[in-house]
């Protein structure tokens, strides 16, 4: 709002100025609401650029004229009454915590269950058949294979397998 | 309405003098225990494996399984 008033008074400057120059142009383009200082209750910007209300009323403005002496002669609800009119919430207001986080974890599932639909409906009605590899005869004989070939014999696959009677060690 | 004023400084000096020691006990059990729990039992097994292995015999099971391309087996 100090903005807008220093703004006036360069434009009743410029009227006077630019009429003479543009013959009758107004000069100075109308201030938007969202370009000037706004309020925010923010954890991280504790000292927002304006004060919370801005258009005193009568007591409100007595109230400020006592502020600029002795802060010890103010009460305690005089007090609280003018940290409402330079701020909305206290910190332990804007703070708080919610349970907005129950919401959320909730559509997450939702979403996820969702998704496992059509990924279901996809593996039926888009894929094609799995390569002959997947066939349970070609597994068998891929079995057979490793552990002919004698992989990981000492700590992995080839390790359960009993070479000398044929079967899996117990 | 006279509050104790808060402490305003050495917040990360308080923190880390409290979790740093933390930190090295507790690096330093982790690396003991896979020492103890995955590495040395690895290397008894690879030398249990390697105390009974015959080279040999092994190749030449291999061979007859009908795994490589060199050697077919024999009575080919």
């Amino acid at each position: 709002m100090l903005a807008a008033r220093v703004l006036r008074l360069v434009g009743k400057r410029a009227i006077s100025t630019s009429v003479c120059v543009r013959g009758g142009h107004a000069g100075v383009a109308k201030v938007e609401e969202y370009t000037l200082p706004a309020y925010f209750d923010l954890r991280e910007n504790p000292l927002p650029d304006i004060s919370y209300v801005q258009n005193l009323s009568p007591e409100q403005a007595s109230l400020k004229e006592k502020e600029k002496g002795s802060w010890a002669a103010l009460s305690d609800e005089e007090k609280i009454a003018l940290y409402r009119i330079s701020f909305k919430q206290s910190f332990a207001e804007m703070t708080r915590g919610s349970s907005e986080w129950k919401t959320v974890v909730a559509g997450m599932f939702f979403v996820v269950g969702f998704t496992g639909l059509i990924v279901l409906w996809q593996r039926m009605f888009v894929y094609g058949p799995v390569p002959r590899t997947f066939d349970a005869e070609y597994k068998e004989k891929e079995l057979q294979r490793v552990l002919d070939m004698r992989m990981n014999p000492v700590e992995g696959f080839g390790s359960k397998w009993d070479y000398e009677n044929k079967q899996w060690k117990k | 309405m006279s509050l104790p004023k808060p402490v305003m400084r050495g917040l990360l000096g308080k923190r880390l003098r409290f979790h740093a020691p933390i930190a090295v006990v507790l690096s330093i059990v982790a690396a003991v225990a896979f020492k103890y729990g995955v590495t040395e039992p690895r290397k008894q097994a690879y030398a249990d494996f390697y105390k009974q292995y015959d080279a040999v015999k092994e190749f030449n099971a291999m061979r007859e399984a009908g795994v490589f391309e060199s050697v077919r087996p024999t009575g080919e």
